[in-house]
């Protein structure tokens, strides 16, 4: 069975020796390969070969990875099914019928479809953590500024990481020590040392939570199906079984955290999309004309309906008039996510939620009902806006057979934190 | 009735700003979509104001000559090119 989870199959060998000699690592492709075609599953940049590698991807080669294949993945990200890809929807291997979810839907397809051994996805508002969860992997999305962006075809600057997805904890670990640290070329990189962690994150996945205290918003899971939160509970209660307790905490702001993750997303999707333009690269369809007539056509040919629609609606919350009522107020919202959340740690280890309030969406269920599509974001975004590590790990599944995936979310650079926990279960 | 109520025109016009074509269908689908995303999006008016003290840090380097692509690498990529420069339609 195919799941079209890649949009290029060219091997790219790393070095004979190293932490990942013998792994094949997939990289999702809005992810810079030098030499090979990388199109952020857009039409506008289909046969872009980037003349550079992505740090990540130097990384990966220097620690002894081979790269198989650049990933399928909704259109510049945008997206939580992998079906706005330019080159076909993704199916998901662990749920036929079933959307991978996405955006990082073809990284996730393959590590669960055993094609791959690890993979890299990327995570805006959850597109790590819901592939992951739907698709009965583990995903990590790490501290703002854990990892460097270099390389990475930008979507939202402030809000997006790369990250690792893999069959179990101690695998994403490994993987995510060989892509963490300081990169002079994206200066919102820091070194985490400086806040307390030595990058040892594989030793981190022991299990051991005894004495851990997990906090449990209660917003994020009163939000769940049923079928969903059953699963979340148990998994809780196993934890307890290991040494864990819990207590369920309040975080008000969550409510406006889809609306502040929107407007903030598409904002800057707006900004970082104008530059594709079909002059420096991309395709530029060749119309005649002058060159507002020609870019627009250009847009228009190149770029699917979701992306269109996040850079139009975008455009519209930073014009004039209406940048005050949705931009500066998702600022707002932006720093009381924040707060709530750096409040919720002071009193936890941990906060725990399912990743995903649904279950796998039926293929094409959600294409037509964007609203309905961007709801689901609902408990993936407000960690993207808080700046903070989490990890999605596999907690069994529902009565229909669909995974379901529990998040845990840390401090900043608190990954070892939000491992330990996850290990304790995969 | 609020003030975020969207006619097709308003999609023209962020259209034209944002240098993207739509089609008649397009214009249409997206006029309902946004009217009922843009209410949506109408409940941050609830969010309180913050004091934040963003966490910034300047991040210097020093500006010395380092190695970049050549102009062929540059250029590669580029759908029309001339003399060594990228070739794009007229400016008017």
């Amino acid at each position: 069975m195919t799941y079209n989870a890649y949009i290029t199959k060219e091997q790219i060998t790393g070095s004979s020796e190293g932490p990942l000699a013998g792994k094949t690592v997939a990289v999702k492709d809005n992810i810079s390969t030098d030499g090979v075609q990388t199109t952020c599953g857009s039409a506008m940049l289909e046969g872009y070969i980037p003349p550079y590698d992505a740090t990540v991807v130097e990384r990966l080669k220097a620690a002894g990875a081979t790269i198989p294949g650049k990933t399928n993945m909704d259109e510049f990200g945008m997206g939580t099914t992998t079906e706005t890809s330019a080159f076909g929807a993704v199916e998901n291997p662990a749920a036929e019928g079933h959307v991978p979810g996405g955006s990082s839907g073809g990284s996730a397809a393959v590590v669960a479809a055993g094609d791959a051994d690890l993979a890299l996805g990327t995570d805006t508002g959850g597109s790590i953590r819901c592939p992951a969860a739907f698709c009965g992997v583990v995903g990590i999305k790490p501290t703002y500024g854990l990892v460097s962006r270099y390389g990475l075809i930008a979507y939202a600057n402030s809000l997006e990481q790369i990250g690792p997805i893999a069959p179990t904890v101690e695998a994403a670990a490994e993987l995510l020590e060989v892509i963490a640290g300081p990169d002079e070329r994206d200066a919102t990189t820091q070194d985490a040392t400086v806040h307390g962690t030595e990058y040892d994150f594989a030793a981190a996945a022991d299990g051991d939570i005894e004495g851990f205290d997990i906090g449990v918003p209660i917003e994020l899971v009163e939000g769940a199906d049923d079928g969903v939160a059953e699963q979340f509970w148990a998994a809780i209660d196993e934890l307890e079984t290991m040494g864990a307790s819990y207590h369920e905490v309040e975080l008000p702001s969550v409510e406006h955290a889809v609306q502040a993750y929107y407007v903030i997303a598409m904002g800057e999707a707006s900004s970082n999309l104008a530059r594709f333009d079909g002059v420096g690269y991309g395709q530029s369809g060749g119309y005649e004309g002058n060159w507002n007539d020609t870019f627009a056509r250009s847009r228009e040919a190149g770029f699917g309906e979701e992306v269109k629609r996040r850079i139009l609606l975008g455009t519209y919350a930073l014009s004039a008039g209406y940048q005050d009522k949705y931009y500066r107020k998702a600022q707002d919202a932006r720093a009381w996510v924040k707060r709530d959340f750096d409040e919720a740690l002071a009193e936890a280890d941990v906060l725990a939620s399912p990743t995903m309030p649904v279950s796998p969406f039926e293929r094409g269920e959600s294409l037509d009902d964007p609203l309905k599509m961007y709801l689901a974001d609902a408990n993936t975004t407000p960690v993207n806006l808080a700046n903070l590590p989490a990890i999605s790990v596999p907690a069994g599944e529902t009565d229909d057979g669909l995974p379901v995936g529990i998040q845990f979310v840390g401090p900043a650079f608190g990954e070892e934190t939000i491992i330990r926990a996850g290990s304790a279960l995969a | 009735m609020n003030d975020s109520v969207v006619d097709p025109k308003d999609v023209e016009h962020v259209a034209e700003l944002a240098r993207v074509d739509l089609s008649a269908a397009e214009r249409e689908r997206f006029t309902g979509q946004f009217e009922e995303i843009l209410s949506y999006f109408e409940a941050l008016d609830e969010v309180p104001e913050l004091e934040t003290d963003p966490e910034l840090t300047n991040v210097l380097r020093a500006d010395e000559v380092r190695e970049s692509l050549d102009q062929e690498e540059a250029l590669a990529n580029a759908p029309d090119s001339e003399d060594g420069y990228f070739k794009g339609p007229p400016v008017s």
